[in-house]
């Protein structure tokens, strides 16, 4: 009976283990518009019925070639074996661990890793944690980072202010996030150190600006103005009323907002360009991260990259991701924005925030970058007339 | 004892085609759309001492409505602190304990003003598996039993699709054919999808504006779907038009129609009752009522009257066939999510510390005959089934039902 069992369970393994690697590649192969779907769910059945660690690990291993949508059909295919794992008594641990310590699987991944471990070993993955200060997955720094900010605070209670001041600015290295970013540097300027925010963050702070072109009925968002074919600082072309030329403008904002209002007035149903040069020590990936609540377009290299045409629905720092492909020496970053419009005072605002990072959110600084300009004595905006 | 709830709820699961009634509570407002449950035995008069069944803690934020198919109970919610991380739970309805749940990374942009959240649009079902959308624009299937089906990244395929206030149009399953509605800004539309691939069927641009409406079933094959220049009538088969009424509508609470499809009642002017004809040809207008103005509650009909609620929180009662204003009850708002009904009493739950109302309908006036806060912002509308009412916050789920 034994062997008869043994035999079975050995033919099930078996029959897991030729299927798995097809039936992963017909999950990895899922496309756009639900292409490959009706395959991937059978796949799916396959992987995760009766699997065992190894299945789980090759299905971890396989997010490392896999796309948004094929990446949630595996994460998906583990979370079940893991729990069926854990049902029958059995431990991925040492396969996960492995896993989650090579910092070459992907961060969402590697984070999914670590969570399964929390789940079965907390005190091990509570002991892991401080040295994921410096993780490429910001989830994994960010477990790491608060523990600091809770450390850096008990010493400012107790009065310990050097001690206070080292533990704030270790967690601020590591931080990426806005909301741990905001907090250490708050309680570093209570303690009287002040941040470059513009600078930790990688904000593009100094542009040239030209404008304002015409935006009315919102059609300057599709019309090709003159900065959109050649950018010559010497040019002056036809503006929305005006003969236009290019400016310098330079921001003081402590999140990077290259506010239009101020060297254009506040204008409606209008353009304008921004043209900033961002020198890169080498030829490497990276991602530009923008927060506009105006329509726009990014060009880099003169390679259009994205737009959008949608007005003052929202804005905040690293609201749009988008993948470039930076070369070593000058790169050119052209924005266009556009105002609407709308009369509200919550459209009002017409500016952008732009940082060029890497996939974790850390900075990358342009080798020719200047300091951050400092903060004007009197930076009020004036109030718009009602009239 | 939980072994043997778990048992039975999985028995349930294996035979769920059996299980599917009119008790259960598939999509957004009902399996009609109507947000009525009449066959419920709900307690018609609410207390916190007698009425909460059970409380069950959530991970993350939701504003989405629960759905119930049997004794199992399906919630979506997003968690981490960009709500990236999308969830979908199954729940025992007799006791809330958790039969699975799931997890998926979002794919497309999770940014939405701080009222709403990523879990704003309400899952459908038809009875075999859950259809879940979120405002990063991931529609996942999955069966009863947690296994998926197959999934779309709808900001991946339409990069546009977007809404940085965040999207929270429920998708509502006509005529075997899932029906998404995604309007904002920049790149809006309304599509078809097969239920079984996950494909589109059918698929059409819609005006670029921003629209948090949800598609209504009207009569078998036909979706009323709403938005900022009106509402249009489609084939749910074909995402053929079939009329549209052109006088502009609300863009937040959702339209209602009759029971039996003749009439349906749009916000628009106030509101507007139309008459869809058979020819297809622009719908006859049989009343409009500019002082009958819903806030964000979309409208309900009960037995011959309709209900509003304005943005001052007061309850609008009038006749259904004429827009002829009967009585208007004050309650305590305001209110996000929008009432249901069953029995000729109307149940909403406020923003504000969560207040569940019950209100009597029955009289010359309404009357509120019952509250219980339950303590935290409540944003979605509250679904019934199994003789109980279920209403959810970020942070809980809450069984609302006579003592047994």
């Amino acid at each position: 009976m034994k062997r008869t069992l043994a035999l079975i369970l050995l033919l099930t393994t078996s029959t897991i283990l030729c299927s798995s690697p097809d039936s992963i590649k017909t999950i990895l192969e899922v496309g756009p518009e639900g292409k490959g779907n009706s395959k991937a769910a059978e796949a799916w059945s396959k992987i995760t019925e009766n699997a065992d660690v190894n299945s789980l690990i090759m299905v971890f291993d396989a997010m490392d070639k896999a796309g948004p949508i094929a990446s949630n059909w595996l994460r998906s295919a583990a979370e079940v074996i893991a729990k069926n794992l854990e049902k029958s008594g059995q431990t991925a641990i040492d396969p996960l661990g492995e896993y989650f310590m090579d910092q070459s699987h992907p961060p969402k991944a590697r984070r999914f890793a670590f969570e399964l471990i929390k789940k079965n070993e907390p005190i091990t993955a509570k002991a892991l944690i401080p040295g994921l200060l410096n993780d490429p997955s910001p989830e994994l720094r960010r477990d790491a980072i608060s523990s600091l900010i809770d450390q850096a605070s008990s010493l400012k209670k107790e009065g310990k202010k050097s001690a206070a001041i080292l533990i704030y600015r270790q967690a601020l290295n590591a931080a990426v996030e806005e909301n741990q970013v905001n907090p250490i540097s708050k309680s570093l300027k209570e303690l009287g150190i002040e941040v470059d925010l513009p600078k930790h963050f990688g904000f593009l702070m100094r542009w040239n600006v030209i404008g304002p072109f015409d935006n009315t009925e919102r059609k300057g968002f599709e019309t090709i103005f003159p900065p959109e074919e050649e950018i010559n600082f010497s040019a002056k072309y036809k503006g929305k009323e005006k003969e236009t030329e290019w400016v310098s403008l330079a921001s003081s904002d402590s999140l990077g907002k290259i506010d239009l209002n101020k060297p254009f007035g506040m204008l409606k149903e209008t353009t304008a360009y921004a043209y900033t040069e961002f020198e890169s020590k080498s030829s490497r990936t990276a991602e530009l991260r923008l927060g506009c609540k105006n329509a726009w377009k990014i060009w880099v290299n003169g390679k259009y990259i994205f737009g959008r045409d949608e007005y003052h629905r929202g804005q905040r720092i690293d609201q749009y991701k988008l993948n470039i492909q930076l070369k070593e020496g000058k790169n050119t970053i052209l924005v266009k924005a556009c105002q609407n419009e709308q009369t509200e005072e919550w459209t009002v605002q017409w500016e952008f925030q732009l940082r060029v990072c890497d996939e974790s959110g850390v900075a990358i600084l342009a080798s020719n970058r200047k300091p951050t300009p400092q903060s004007e004595k009197q930076s009020r905006r004036p109030r718009r007339s009602k009239s | 004892m939980k072994t043997i709830l778990n048992l039975l709820a999985a028995l349930s699961i294996s035979s769920s085609a059996q299980l599917l009634n009119a008790e259960d509570w598939l999509q957004f407002r009902g399996t009609d759309h109507r947000g009525i449950a009449d066959s419920s035995k709900l307690p018609t008069s609410i207390s916190s001492e007698k009425n909460i069944a059970w409380k069950k803690s959530l991970p993350g934020r939701g504003l989405s409505s629960p759905i119930i198919i049997g004794n199992r109970i399906f919630l979506t919610a997003a968690s981490t602190t960009d709500q990236s991380r999308l969830h979908i739970m199954c729940f025992n309805s007799d006791d809330g304990t958790t039969l699975w749940s799931r997890e998926f990374w979002a794919t497309g942009r999770t940014i939405c003003h701080e009222k709403t959240c990523v879990a704003a649009p309400t899952p459908a079902s038809d009875g075999k598996r859950i259809y879940a959308l979120y405002s990063s624009n991931d529609l996942i299937c999955l069966d009863l039993n947690g296994n998926l089906k197959w999934m779309r990244a709808l900001m991946k395929d339409y990069p546009n699709a977007s809404n940085s206030l965040g999207l929270a149009s429920s998708p509502i399953i006509v005529s075997n054919t899932l029906i998404v509605q995604v309007e904002n800004d920049s790149e809006s539309f309304t599509a078809g999808i097969d239920l079984n691939k996950g494909t589109n069927i059918w698929k059409f641009p819609r005006t670029k504006k921003a629209n948090w409406t949800s598609p209504i079933k009207v009569e078998k094959n036909v979706v009323a779907i709403q938005g900022s220049e009106g509402v249009s009538a489609i084939e749910a088969s074909s995402g053929r038009i079939l009329w549209s009424y052109g006088e502009g509508a609300a863009t937040i609470p959702s339209s209602v129609a009759s029971k039996d499809g003749s009439t349906i009642f749009i916000p628009s002017n106030g509101i507007t009752a139309l008459k869809p004809r058979n020819d297809n040809n622009t719908p006859e207008i049989l009343w409009q009522e500019p002082q009958l103005r819903p806030g964000t509650a979309s409208p309900i009909i009960v037995d011959d009257k309709i209900f509003i609620i304005n943005r001052a929180g007061v309850l609008n009662a009038a006749k259904k066939d004429t827009g002829e204003r009967l009585w208007r009850l004050r309650l305590e708002g305001p209110f996000s999510g929008s009432p249901v009904a069953s029995k000729g009493h109307i149940y909403i739950a406020s923003e504000r510390k969560g207040l569940l109302q019950s209100v009597d309908l029955s009289g010359k006036e309404g009357k509120i005959t019952g509250t219980i806060e339950l303590g935290e912002t409540i944003l979605g509308t509250p679904a019934i089934a199994n003789d109980s009412l279920y209403v959810r916050s970020d942070h809980h789920l809450w069984k609302i039902s006579n003592p047994k």
